[in-house]
């Protein structure tokens, strides 16, 4: 059904809008009796009887055996934070720039950087503090260089929240990105990988 | 009273009291199983085939558990209370014919523990004991909702056993006689000797009042999840409070015996196929309680004794006059 009709919210004889039928209620103490003798011989006790009898024997389990089975999840599903690297050079994409450390709204992220020998800035150290992340992945919407985006990963167990989001745990490890294991989100705003993704020149 | 009738009868008891119990753990799977089915679920799975051995699993937790009397409960009262609650329940069984007697290697054995002449008040009285269980746990608990469904228990139980008392007064005077066995031999002659054709009244208003002497779904308010936690339950842990259970779970068992004995027939001439079709009709009634858990919603307590005493006990009072007008003309 097309929502135009659902937009009148008029009652009229074309909208599919109608006003419910609530009885009066009763005051006569004659018309109370009546409807507690209606109420009574009208068996709704046993159309509640037959509903659930029938799923019963329909058997129609909606059950998800959540361990060995799993529901699909979208592609942009915000679960621990992982660090993307360039698909044409395997060096890493994040280019220091603490955008998401000033955007994040929990203060959670930290970032130590240096210039190194090329005179181009390199990230020594990235941590999330998942103890205070909010998963709102402004972050990722903040990156310029598509560098931290949000994984897929949402079973977290572990002794330490910490486990998962040093620079180490995040990074997506050389020999993944040589077979292909490597990531990106579809839809807008996400880089074709046969596209080459390049190293920002140092001069222009 | 010889040794044997006494060696006997210890056996009878022995084996109620352990059938009964490990039925008890049973009919908690049953039931979750049950509403699991009917609310599109699983239920437990995981322990065992099927989630078989979850009863074993919550039986070893309840045994196992720590056994809390907080600090400003009545002591003696709080203990004792879970104790009358299933004492009543499996004393109740006394009374009760489980099974048509049989001849085992040359020896009648009569399933009754005591078949005493007044059978069925003697069911109906210590059931109505009961009560005590629910009514002193609360009140000993020091907890406003336990205090809350120790009120309502009492209302309840004493209500609901005036219907249960009237609704059988008619099939009674129909029978001549207070035992069961009596009752059950009354309508061996087959399906169309069953009091439920002649009593259909009776029947179901004493169907109505067993839900509430058992505190079952639609009268579930003495220990109502959603408004006050577990009502008498809520200060109980461990055992104790597997006591509760097992005594509502026996009840349910024991209250589906004698509607079907009194009712339906029971054992009807005694054959072993009778004796089959009266664990049908128990299996029955059981699954019937769990039935309306998943179907029906729970009534205002309010709604309850409106239900008692406007609708139910004048029509369970016409019932006795007109079966008495009937009888004597």
């Amino acid at each position: 059904m097309h929502s135009e009709p659902l937009n009148d919210r008029n009652v009229s004889e074309q909208s599919p809008y109608y006003y419910v039928d609530i009885e009066e209620y009763p005051t006569t103490g004659w018309d109370k009796f009546k409807q507690v003798v209606k109420r009574t011989f009208r068996g709704e006790l046993f159309v509640g009887l037959w509903v659930v009898m029938r799923e019963l024997v329909k058997f129609n389990i909606h059950t998800v055996k959540y361990p060995l089975e799993k529901l699909p999840i979208g592609p942009r599903y915000r679960a621990v934070h992982k660090l993307l690297r360039l698909w044409e050079s395997g060096y890493e994409r994040c280019i220091g720039c603490g955008l998401c450390e000033k955007i994040c709204i929990s203060d959670c992220i930290r970032m130590d950087t240096k210039i190194d020998e090329n005179s181009r800035k390199e990230v020594t150290e990235y941590s999330i503090n998942l103890g205070r992340c909010i998963f709102c992945g402004y972050c990722a919407e903040v990156c310029p260089e598509l560098a931290i985006v949000h994984g897929q990963r949402y079973e977290n167990g572990s002794e330490q929240r910490s486990h998962f989001v040093i620079k180490d745990d995040m990074l997506t490890p050389l020999d993944f990105l040589t077979s292909g294991q490597q990531t990106e989100y579809p839809g807008f705003g996400s880089i074709n990988p046969n596209e080459s993704v390049t190293k920002t020149p140092l001069a222009y | 009273m010889d040794m044997a009738f006494i060696i006997e009868t210890i056996v009878k008891i022995v084996v109620i009291l352990l059938v009964f119990s490990a039925l008890a753990g049973l009919g908690t799977y049953f039931e979750r199983k049950v509403l699991a089915f009917m609310q599109r679920r699983l239920g437990p799975m995981h322990v065992g085939p099927f989630g078989l051995l979850q009863v074993a699993a919550d039986g070893i937790k309840l045994f196992t558990k720590e056994d809390i009397i907080p600090q400003n409960v009545v002591k003696p009262i709080f203990k004792i209370a879970p104790v009358i609650t299933a004492a009543t329940a499996f004393m109740a069984s006394a009374a009760i014919p489980f099974w048509p007697q049989f001849t085992a290697f040359g020896y009648t054995v009569h399933p009754i523990v005591a078949d005493v002449n007044i059978g069925i008040l003697y069911v109906l009285g210590v059931m109505a004991i009961g009560l005590y269980g629910p009514l002193l746990g609360g009140m000993a608990s020091a907890n406003k909702f336990s205090l809350i469904s120790a009120a309502r228990s009492a209302a309840v139980f004493i209500s609901y056993e005036v219907i249960s008392g009237l609704s059988l007064l008619a099939p009674l005077m129909m029978v001549g006689s207070l035992s069961l066995v009596d009752i059950n031999n009354y309508q061996a002659g087959g399906i169309g000797n069953w009091i439920v054709w002649s009593q259909p009244v009776a029947f179901i208003l004493f169907w109505i009042a067993a839900f509430a002497e058992t505190g079952r779904t639609p009268f579930h308010l003495v220990a109502n999840d959603h408004e006050i936690i577990d009502g008498f339950g809520t200060e109980y842990s461990g055992m104790r409070w597997g006591l509760f259970f097992i005594g509502e779970y026996a009840n349910m068992f024991f209250i589906s015996f004698v509607i079907a004995i009194i009712f339906l027939g029971g054992f009807g001439d005694g054959t072993i196929a009778g004796a089959f079709q009266l664990l049908l009709k128990v299996a029955f009634f059981f699954f019937f309680f769990l039935w309306t858990r998943a179907a029906w919603p729970d009534v205002r307590p309010d709604q309850l004794m409106w239900l008692c005493w406007k609708v139910l006990m004048p029509i369970a009072v016409i019932n006795v006059v007109i079966t008495g007008l009937v009888m004597m003309f």
